[in-house]
């Protein structure tokens, strides 16, 4: 990725699509991410597939976080995925995490979400995930 | 040996490390970053018969650190109260009948999160959300679907409602009507916590002014209208699911009370007229001793803070009333069959420390809704401790335990030190609006998980103790479809009903709402034309505008 050539940080958008209120796994995703190394957004709560989209488009970033425990995920994820595609872009991918049950994850795979991080997932493993699909080294 | 040498001489030992038994940890302390001591003797305890009336006294009497009543489970066990709600008003209504057909003693409604934040099913923001973590109620029609069939006079009812409370109390109270139920004989609870929203939950409509006037409006109208009704239930479980300590949970939640209760007396209420409606709600996490030791100290100051600090007199508005959840976020999606075990222990911890009423979690939680298999067990766990363990047999049964006693000063100490520097900031709203209280669960919850992910804290079946092959659970899955069919309804009922009476009830409540008025009867004349919920929201949306928060 050519920000990771120009020796910048990696930027991620971390989002909570739909109504979910909670927040706590998407900010501690999004400073562990930082720790990390990476440049994180958050976008806050309540965030509609157009949104996260448009502020991926804007703040640049090589990836988006995708946040919801409210059983959503199966309707807005590939929304956010679908958005990108129909923008033209390919140079971010999507990611996501939350309670997402065993059935769904496939699914979400099919649809174009890269990778599904669930509960107990340690913070490293999806900064090292990261890191290794934007092609920079993992410490 | 003399007393003194025979004391020093066991806490030696129980402090010693040898090479063969060292201890396991350098330092061992609560979820709050407590010391725990090796061993705690009577002068960590209660030492004299003044000291015992000061701190502990009896139950039903001040500070009401040993329980409320004074014959507690001995008179009547705690409410079992299973949250249950999702999908249509029709499907939830068959599951509170199967939870009351099979001993539950009050229903509690779990609504999905478009009726939280006040959106009806067809509206855009909606999408995707209709039904799953709750049930969607989008106008009167819904919720007498939903209460079909219970009796109302003898059911006491529970609902998690924030932001959009006022619409669905005055729902219910016109759905009883409608079953010849007047509402001087409901009973049951609204959570209507607005800060908390802004803390850690999250679904907030309104700015902080025009939402406190919602809740003082509704404290006033019950206090004449709906004198059994629990006005608002005052939760710390959401600010400990968001990862705060114990310590923070009760001080947060007492803080955020102090401010109900000096908005409600702003509004010109006596304090011993609302005061006794006033409940709570807690967690209960994985430390045994600290969380029961966290319930009786959060009584202790509460009953300090209304009597000297807002004078009042009534013996029910000092004593502390309380709900208690077993914490979800302690679920694990790993091994969940091991997640019963751990709510079992939480449960105790509620039952130990003397909760008024409680919700198990059920052991799949962590992956989806509860199935029905896993919600009568955990049911079954709650009839278990009250009828098979004894611990509901004796009140206060851990009062004078060197430990528990220790701990609930601690604890009390060093809640009192955050509720002191919350009033320094200028009260709750303000501790909020500059994300004081966000900032701090943020930092404990980081902290918690660098714990984990260094193996400095254990959870089992996650860090340790692993299973190569997980057999994937049979899990509860929701009707896709219930957001269309929701829809359908809604173009119905906006086909079949008064247009202009709606219009014109509307208006009303726009008016009412840039006024001073109290709005309660406004919004049961829109809830009685069958305005839905959406548009009475929207209607408050355009005068109050939305709550927009600063990232912290």
């Amino acid at each position: 990725m050519q920000q990771e050539l120009a020796g910048q940080k990696i930027r991620v958008l971390i989002a909570k699509p739909g109504l979910d209120g909670h927040d706590r796994g998407a900010l501690i995703i999004a400073q562990g991410l930082r720790d990390a190394g990476m440049e994180v957004i958050y976008t806050g709560l309540r965030q509609s597939p157009q949104q996260i989209v448009a502020a991926a488009i804007q703040e640049d970033v090589a990836c988006i976080g995708l946040s919801s425990l409210s059983g959503a995920h199966m309707a807005l994820f590939p929304e956010v995925v679908r958005l990108l595609r129909a923008e033209g872009i390919d140079d971010i991918f999507v990611i996501g995490g939350g309670i997402i049950p065993q059935d769904d994850i496939q699914a979400l795979k099919e649809a174009g979400v890269e990778e599904l991080f669930t509960p107990g997932t340690p913070m490293s493993d999806i900064a090292d995930y990261i890191k290794r699909k934007v092609g920079s080294p993992i410490e | 040996m003399p007393d003194h040498d025979r004391k020093q001489d066991g806490l030696n030992k129980a402090e010693r490390s040898t090479e063969r038994h060292p201890q396991r940890q350098a330092k061992f302390s609560t979820s709050s970053g407590l010391e725990v001591k090796p061993l705690y003797t009577p002068e960590d305890g209660i030492e004299s018969e003044a000291e015992y009336e000061q701190k502990l006294g009896y139950p039903g009497e001040y500070p009401y650190t040993r329980g409320v009543q004074p014959t507690m489970y001995r008179g009547r066990l705690w409410t079992m109260r299973q949250y249950a709600g999702f999908g249509s008003a029709e499907e939830t209504n068959e599951r509170f009948r199967f939870l009351l057909a099979q001993g539950q003693t009050g229903l509690s409604v779990a609504f999905d999160l478009p009726t939280q934040i006040g959106y009806d099913s067809d509206d855009l923001m909606a999408a995707g959300e209709v039904g799953k973590v709750g049930v969607a109620i989008d106008s009167l029609e819904d919720m007498e679907a939903l209460l079909a069939g219970i009796p109302l006079d003898r059911v006491s009812t529970s609902m998690t409602i924030n932001a959009s409370a006022i619409v669905l109390l005055a729902m219910y109270i016109v759905a009883a009507e409608k079953q010849g139920i007047s509402a001087n004989q409901l009973s049951g609870t609204i959570q209507n916590d607005i800060l908390k929203e802004y803390v850690a939950r999250g679904t907030y409509i309104y700015p902080p002014k025009p939402s406190m006037r919602l809740i003082t409006d509704i404290f006033a109208y019950c206090s004449k209208k709906v004198p059994n009704w629990n006005t608002i239930s005052i939760s710390g479980y959401h600010i400990r699911e968001a990862g705060s300590t114990a310590v923070q949970e009760i001080a947060f939640t007492l803080s955020n009370a102090i401010a109900y209760v000096t908005a409600a007396l702003e509004q010109g209420l006596a304090i011993d007229q609302f005061a006794p409606r006033l409940s709570f709600f807690f967690n209960a996490h994985n430390h045994f001793f600290e969380e029961i030791a966290k319930f009786r100290a959060a009584r202790r100051i509460w009953s300090h803070v209304m009597r000297e600090r807002f004078g009042a007199k009534d013996p029910k508005s000092l004593a502390l009333r309380f709900h208690t959840q077993t914490a979800g976020s302690t679920l694990t999606a790993q091994q969940p069959d091991n997640n019963i075990v751990r709510v079992a222990l939480q449960a105790l911890m509620a039952v130990l420390g003397g909760t008024q009423s409680l919700h198990t979690n059920g052991r799949d939680e962590a992956l989806a809704l509860p199935t029905e298999e896993s919600a009568r067990i955990a049911l079954r766990t709650q009839q278990i401790i009250a009828y098979e363990s004894g611990a509901a047999d004796a009140i206060d049964p851990l009062g004078g335990s060197y430990y528990i006693e220790a701990l609930t000063d601690e604890i009390e100490r060093a809640a009192r030190e955050y509720m002191d520097q919350i009033d320094q900031l200028g009260g709750a709203v303000e501790a909020i609006e500059q994300g004081f209280m966000q900032r701090e669960i943020h930092a404990a919850a980081y902290e918690e998980q660098r714990a984990i992910e260094a193996g400095r804290r254990i959870v089992v079946g996650v860090n340790k103790f692993q299973l190569e092959n997980e057999p994937t659970p049979h899990l509860m899955r929701l009707n896709p479809k219930l957001g269309e069919i929701q829809t359908v309804k809604l173009a119905r009922l906006r086909a079949a009903r008064d247009q202009s009476a709606v219009d014109a009830v509307l208006q009303q409540l726009e008016q009412a709402a840039q006024g001073t008025e109290n709005m309660m009867p406004y919004i049961l004349d829109a809830v009685r034309a069958y305005a839905t919920l959406g548009e009475i929201c929207n209607t408050l949306r355009g005068v109050f505008g939305e709550y927009r928060p600063s990232n912290f």
